[in-house]
């Protein structure tokens, strides 16, 4: 038999990492999806359909 | 923290943006092919002239065009990924959810809720060359519907009072009686035939992605979670 010692972790050990993993995801998406630079449209212009984002 | 964060959700995101190429490239890309064929003038859906097989054989691979699709596929997916497993981490901290991979599935469902099927409502999957309203109203649509029903997702699983849920149903609506940008008048050379094989083929191929990123995500911050020696809510 195993002792746990397992604690939850804070909200506080989270709160920092988990808004800057966010923002990191929110910066790909709007890159990926949304900025309409000619260049990144034209090459993201089948994924942006396909999933929904507005295009065009 | 940060680098369990990061490590789970590139991995779950990565691998989800693989599948959702493959099947993109399956199942929509043919139809995308075929609507191109109407914006260029190649088919004609209207008009006198306009005795052409509605079955064209589109697909093949194009490796440049396809190769993109890959790469922004894994791009848009490891973002999701990114902000799905922040949420995971939060809601596990806060002691509001227990995440695994079976609840990553519940999870991955609310995502596709959230940024495909209710912008859909409004704005579904559009073919190039269909009517559409101006794209700076559209986007701005698309981003407050996101918004409102992810916390409406968050406040309907994680609420716990009558306040919470009638919040949620307040904010699974309210996008819908703003109600979307729609273009002036209706107008393209598609057949709307295709348009709405276009959307429900998008749509159901976003599901089934989002499903396979839920359960990848709950699946690796679990283990990250155990690996750290991390309790989790029962």
């Amino acid at each position: 038999m195993t002792t746990t010692t397992a604690t939850r972790a804070s909200t506080a050990d989270v709160a920092l990492p988990a808004l800057f993993a966010s923002i990191l995801g929110l910066g790909l998406i709007v890159l990926a999806g949304h900025v309409q630079a000619d260049a990144l449209h034209d090459a993201a212009h089948d994924v942006r359909h396909a999933t929904g984002f507005p295009c065009h | 923290m940060l680098g369990r964060i990061l490590t789970s959700a590139v991995i779950a995101g990565f691998a989800a943006g693989l599948v959702a190429a493959l099947l993109q490239l399956v199942f929509v890309q043919p139809v995308l092919l075929h609507a191109e064929l109407y914006e260029g003038g190649e088919l004609i859906h209207f008009g006198a002239d306009s005795i052409v097989s509605a079955q064209q054989r589109t697909g093949g691979v194009d490796l440049l065009r396809d190769g993109l699709s890959v790469l922004f596929s894994a791009l848009v997916y490891v973002g999701y990924g990114l902000i799905l497993t922040a949420a995971m981490a939060m809601a596990s901290a806060r002691g509001l959810a227990r995440v695994d991979p079976r609840a990553g599935i519940v999870w991955g469902i609310a995502g596709w809720v959230t940024v495909q099927f209710a912008p859909a409502i409004g704005l579904p999957p559009e073919l190039p060359g269909v009517a559409a309203a101006d794209l700076a109203a559209r986007q701005a649509w698309w981003a407050g519907t996101v918004v409102s029903t992810g916390l409406a997702c968050a406040l309907l699983a994680l609420g716990r009072s009558w306040m919470a849920w009638g919040a949620a149903i307040v904010l699974f609506l309210l996008p819908h009686l703003i109600g979307a940008p729609q273009p002036e008048i209706y107008t393209g050379p598609t057949p709307p035939e295709l348009a709405g094989e276009f959307a429900a083929r998008a749509l159901g191929v976003g599901l089934a992605v989002w499903v396979c990123l839920g359960a990848l995500a709950g699946a690796l911050w679990s283990r990250e979670m155990r690996d750290a020696g991390i309790a989790q809510p029962a």
